[in-house]
């Protein structure tokens, strides 16, 4: 005779633990912390993932190379030329204000008066002129990139390119990297030298320091390596937001306030990498 | 002439295209109707491939593109064109622009050859003068024409419109199916056009497939429209009063002879 054995309901936890709604607040807050946690690190890779593979489409071989270059110089008036004023006046004006609080935070007989201009100097040539030059233009360019791409996603023309067969990505995203990267020291350089006259204008305009002694500062002790060391720093910082701003605006799905996700969500991922990216390059160019 | 065998689709579980079948003539202009959420857009994006079924075929003259690797599907998306439901232009460039583009891709033309091209076709649409304008500074049915103009500039094979008449007003709907019908004579294409309105199901429907909640449920063209007994065709073509009355005439038009 056949006995039929009555099937058992397994329980998702192993026997020895209490299911989730019978566990303690503070366990189950942080049984979820968990999950939460590891939920986060998925999404973090699989959207690297599709950040690599994205990078792959872009780095192929453009269909035409005279409309890549028509459209990277393009991109340099757009991404850089008219980056140029906001970079003028942000730097004369922080460049002033390091001035003022050098002068304030150094008045001491035992610090030579010409410190408050080589400091300057190296605050601008070691991080304002790369670093926070970078942060502020992954606002005003990775932006930019973002609403521009996502709104050409959400309105059917990346289709429409795909149609017809061009290489979408490439297309539209390698010209504003290589435009970017190759532009970004003009930038760079543009921001060392505006920041120091908005310094020697502090020196100029009042009688916190004198013009010579603060010229003295930024001419002392001088390493060529500084300058250099800022520009390769930017090639990278460059890079992110470029394409950064490019990967969210490309992959945006909806309508305009995806855009306005998309544009937010390029400049937030591409000013923490861009921190991430100057400790980890500080640490190998400085050390 | 395009053929699509068995075709099913599904999103996130849920299914969308139930084994569709269909075959699309050349030189004809075929429509593929339906309510909205009936599957038409989906069809016609795995038809030109920015959707990979789930199973099934699709044939372009015998050549099925489930099993071509990327190099021939680039080359066949030279032979097709596409009008996208909101025109989809490129607002950085003006019209002529526009029109030049795939040619500027594409060809070896010179910058003369393809200004003479782009120009004929936007001729050939009615869009004389517009060339210099940004597609910001025309009005949709002249946008919805430039499109076209884009589309044909490369003389495609097979010509795909997404819902070419929403948003436009009747009158310029009508040019609008007017010109597709006329080009895929004039140029013997393949023209697949997906589309809920009426006007154009009555007047350029050569070869009409009906779509209902994902399943083909109809084949036939505006003649045997009337005839049917399909109740779900019969229902979303005849919904409205005007409709129903027009029906009713030709039928007893027909019974009269």
């Amino acid at each position: 005779m056949q006995v039929h054995k009555s099937k058992k309901i397994v329980p998702l936890q192993s026997n020895n633990s209490p299911p989730v709604s019978e566990l303690a607040p503070a366990t189950r807050e942080a049984k979820h912390r968990k999950k939460n946690c590891t939920m986060a690190i998925t999404n973090s890779i699989a959207v690297f993932g599709r950040y690599c593979m994205f990078m792959r489409k872009v780095f192929s071989l453009p269909d035409k190379w005279r409309l890549f270059f028509k459209r990277t110089v393009a991109e340099i008036s757009k991404l850089g030329v008219d980056s140029i004023p906001l970079v003028v006046i942000v730097s004369i004006f922080i460049g002033a204000v390091i001035t003022i609080q050098m002068e304030i935070n150094t008045s001491s007989p035992l610090i030579p008066a010409y410190s408050v201009g080589l400091a300057t100097r190296d605050i601008v040539l070691l991080e304002f002129s790369n670093s926070i030059l970078c942060l502020i233009l992954a606002g005003k360019v990775g932006s930019n990139i973002a609403s521009e791409i996502g709104t050409m996603r959400v309105t059917e023309q990346i289709d429409a390119l795909e149609i017809m067969g061009v290489n979408s990505a490439c297309f539209l995203v390698l010209p504003k990297v290589v435009a970017f990267v190759l532009f970004i020291p003009v930038l760079v350089i543009f921001c060392m030298g505006t920041a120091m006259l908005g310094g020697m204008a502090v020196a100029y305009f009042t009688d916190i320091i004198s013009i010579s002694k603060f010229t003295y500062g930024l001419q002392a002790m001088f390493s060529e390596w500084y300058v250099w060391y800022g520009i390769i720093k930017s090639f990278f910082f460059a890079y992110i937001i470029a394409s950064v701003a490019s990967f969210f605006g490309y992959h945006v799905k909806g309508g305009a306030l995806e855009v306005g996700k998309a544009s937010t969500n390029a400049v937030v991922t591409s000013s923490i990498l861009i921190l991430l990216f100057d400790v980890l390059l500080t640490k190998m160019l400085l050390q | 002439m395009i053929e699509v065998k068995n075709i099913n689709k599904t999103f996130d579980d849920k299914q969308i295209l139930y084994d569709v079948s269909a075959t699309f003539h050349t030189g004809m202009t075929n429509l593929i109707i339906g309510q909205s959420g009936s599957g038409k857009t989906v069809l016609m994006k795995s038809i030109v491939g920015l959707l990979r079924p789930d199973s099934g075929e699709i044939l372009y003259d015998g050549r099925d593109v489930m099993k071509m690797d990327s190099k021939e599907i680039h080359n066949l998306r030279k032979e097709i064109g596409m009008l996208f439901q909101g025109s989809a232009l490129f607002d950085s460039e003006t019209v002529l622009g526009n029109v030049m583009f795939p040619l500027s891709m594409f060809t070896k033309m010179s910058q003369g050859e393809m200004r003479d091209r782009a120009l004929f076709c936007l001729e050939r649409v009615n869009l004389k003068g517009a060339d210099k304008k940004y597609p910001s500074e025309i009005s949709g049915g002249m946008q919805k024409r430039v499109a076209i103009a884009r589309a044909i500039a490369l003389n495609p094979k097979y010509l795909f419109c997404d819902e070419p008449n929403s948003g436009l007003d009747p009158r310029t709907s009508i040019l609008i199916d007017e010109l597709l019908h006329d080009i895929t004579h004039e140029y013997n294409m393949t023209t697949i056009i997906n589309t809920h309105d009426m006007n154009s199901v009555l007047g350029i429907g050569e070869n009409i497939i009906f779509l209902n909640k994902g399943h083909r449920e109809w084949v036939g063209d505006k003649e045997t429209l009337f005839e049917t007994d399909n109740k779900a065709l019969n229902d979303f073509v005849f919904a409205t009063r005007l409709f129903k009355e027009v029906k009713q005439y030709i039928i007893s038009e027909k019974n009269g002879k």
